[in-house]
């Protein structure tokens, strides 16, 4: 209960907090639409391509969030369109563009003069560094996030489900996938905020991965797994502080040991 | 009088070096029943890939309504042979047939009433009205069959192509399928493809053989001899008497 107390005097645990609380949102609707369309790799190989935006913006003295967003939407277009033009390769290409952002990372940062801490948190999170300034930010893109779900959900459902058929009813489903894994890296970059990007993938699937074990339609799922993502990363918070944990392995162990026990328990709800 | 509503002039389509269709000449009338039948590998699923759009021919013409494929396929319903969606989607029968609206609904967002009303009249009209609440992979084959067909037809298609829609139904639901296209042929034109020619038979006016070229019969023109060609091994067959 040390948390709770710690919390009430320190802003910048209720920061974490609410920061934590804003990244479920775009993590459950996000997550659900990467886990139906079987798409996390995908999401992998953005979220680790981000480094490399995030050591350029480090090198050149701006801010790594701008780096960030920027190389997860170019990555997210690029991998999109390997995807859709040469599905034969895809799978090496998005492995190779995953290697490739990771590594122009390393070299700018490690370019970079001064002191490195900074390389640790953005591959783990430390969501106790998390700003005012970072608050609005990722409110902004929640915003932008759940607008464009709230907009195409019927085009999205559409892609997701049937991509042949969304077609020949006249849906632009190149457009649409697109726009669909840009908003999949804008919500890597508010994760990575939360858990670094390397635990990005754990966080963003997890949570819808264990909602659409119970839940029987899209829209069901996305709520789950916000309400779960928010439990997550509270509870992983608050379990962190006490001893002194990484917060975002923390929240990473929890929602995967959620995932286990509901994976193996879900036989015995089922049969009644 | 026959109107045409798909013409099919000189097409011939590859795949890499093979040649998977060679000069097919096809003309579908307003308010026939079509089987193509043919082996595997025989282009079957080919040609209608051809005819929606989703390929482009090498050589020759193909016209939808008078209008280019990409955009005469608006007014088709396709029902898909096994359905090249994941099965587990988490999507209810009645989700999955306003699917079918897109395109048509006049909404940006959500769905108008139309196309709740559409949706309805499509699910009656299949008698899966009942399953509407229910979630795909709980649906069997038959039923699943139903609901692509109910998906094709809340568009309103003046044309409805079937890519083998009773493969892994068993034959009792098969005939009930084939029984639904029949009412629905009084105001469609139907094209199906089948592996079973024997069965279709029974139902259809006119059936175009396929296999790499392509040769049309009227359905009392079929024979034993005529299959045995086609497949080029013998082939049981029981004759029907039309």
């Amino acid at each position: 209960m040390e948390f709770l107390h710690s919390l009430s005097i320190h802003s910048f645990l209720q920061y974490a907090l609410i920061a934590g609380l804003l990244a479920s949102i775009s993590c459950g609707v996000m997550g659900t639409y990467v886990v139906v369309k079987r798409i996390s790799f995908i999401a992998g190989g953005i979220a680790h391509a981000v480094l490399g935006g995030m050591g350029i913006a480090y090198f050149f003295q701006q801010s790594p969030i701008l780096g960030a967003i920027i190389a997860a939407i170019v990555s997210a277009l690029i991998i999109g369109w390997v995807n859709l033009r040469q599905q034969e390769n895809a799978d090496t290409i998005i492995a190779a563009l995953w290697a490739i952002g990771m590594a122009i990372g390393v070299i700018f940062i490690s370019k970079t003069p001064g002191y490195n801490s900074d390389l640790m948190s953005y591959l783990f999170g430390n969501i106790l560094l998390v700003t005012q300034k970072q608050i609005w930010l990722m409110l902004v893109l929640n915003v932008i996030v759940v607008c464009t779900v709230v907009v195409f959900y019927k085009q999205f459902l559409a892609v997701c489900f049937d991509e042949e058929y969304a077609r020949l009813r006249g849906v632009n489903v190149e457009v649409y996938y697109l726009l669909l894994l840009v908003s999949v890296a804008i919500t890597v970059v508010l994760l990575i905020q939360v858990v670094g990007l390397i635990l990005v993938i754990a966080l963003l699937t997890l949570p819808a991965a264990i909602a659409a074990q119970y839940q029987d339609s899209l829209l069901r799922i996305m709520l789950v797994a916000i309400v779960l993502g928010a439990v997550f990363t509270s509870a992983g918070l608050a379990l962190s502080y006490q001893p002194d944990l990484p917060a975002g392995a923390t929240i990473i162990l929890l929602a995967g040991s959620a995932y286990l026990v509901s994976t193996f328990t879900r036989p015995l709800f089922m049969k009644r | 009088m026959n109107q045409a509503v798909i013409s099919i002039e000189n097409v011939s389509f590859s795949y890499g070096g093979s040649m998977a269709l060679e000069n097919i000449n096809l003309t579908v009338n307003k308010g026939e029943f079509l089987g193509v039948v043919g082996p595997n590998g025989g282009g079957k699923s080919t040609l209608l890939k051809l005819i929606l759009g989703l390929l482009q021919p090498a050589k020759g013409k193909i016209t939808v309504l008078g209008k280019t494929p990409e955009k005469g396929r608006e007014s088709i319903g396709y029902v898909p042979q096994h359905a090249r969606f994941n099965r587990d989607f988490p999507i209810t029968v009645e989700d999955t047939v306003l699917l079918g609206r897109l395109g048509k609904s006049k909404s940006l967002w959500g769905y108008t009433k139309s196309d709740k009303t559409s949706c309805d009249k499509a699910l009656r009209e299949t008698e899966i009205r009942d399953l509407k609440q229910r979630r795909l992979n709980t649906l069997s084959g038959g039923q699943l069959q139903r609901v692509l067909i109910a998906r094709a037809l809340v568009g309103d298609p003046e044309i409805l192509i079937l890519d083998e829609p009773t493969a892994n139904i068993d034959l009792r639901v098969e005939e009930d399928i084939f029984g639904l296209l029949k009412q629905l042929n009084q105001r469609a034109t139907i094209i199906i493809v089948s592996h079973d020619v024997g069965f279709i038979s029974e139902y259809v006016n006119r059936v175009a053989c396929l296999n790499r070229t392509l040769i049309c019969h009227q359905t009392s023109a079929i024979s034993g001899e005529m299959i045995e060609e086609l497949y080029a091994t013998p082939v049981q067959m029981i004759q029907h008497i039309h």
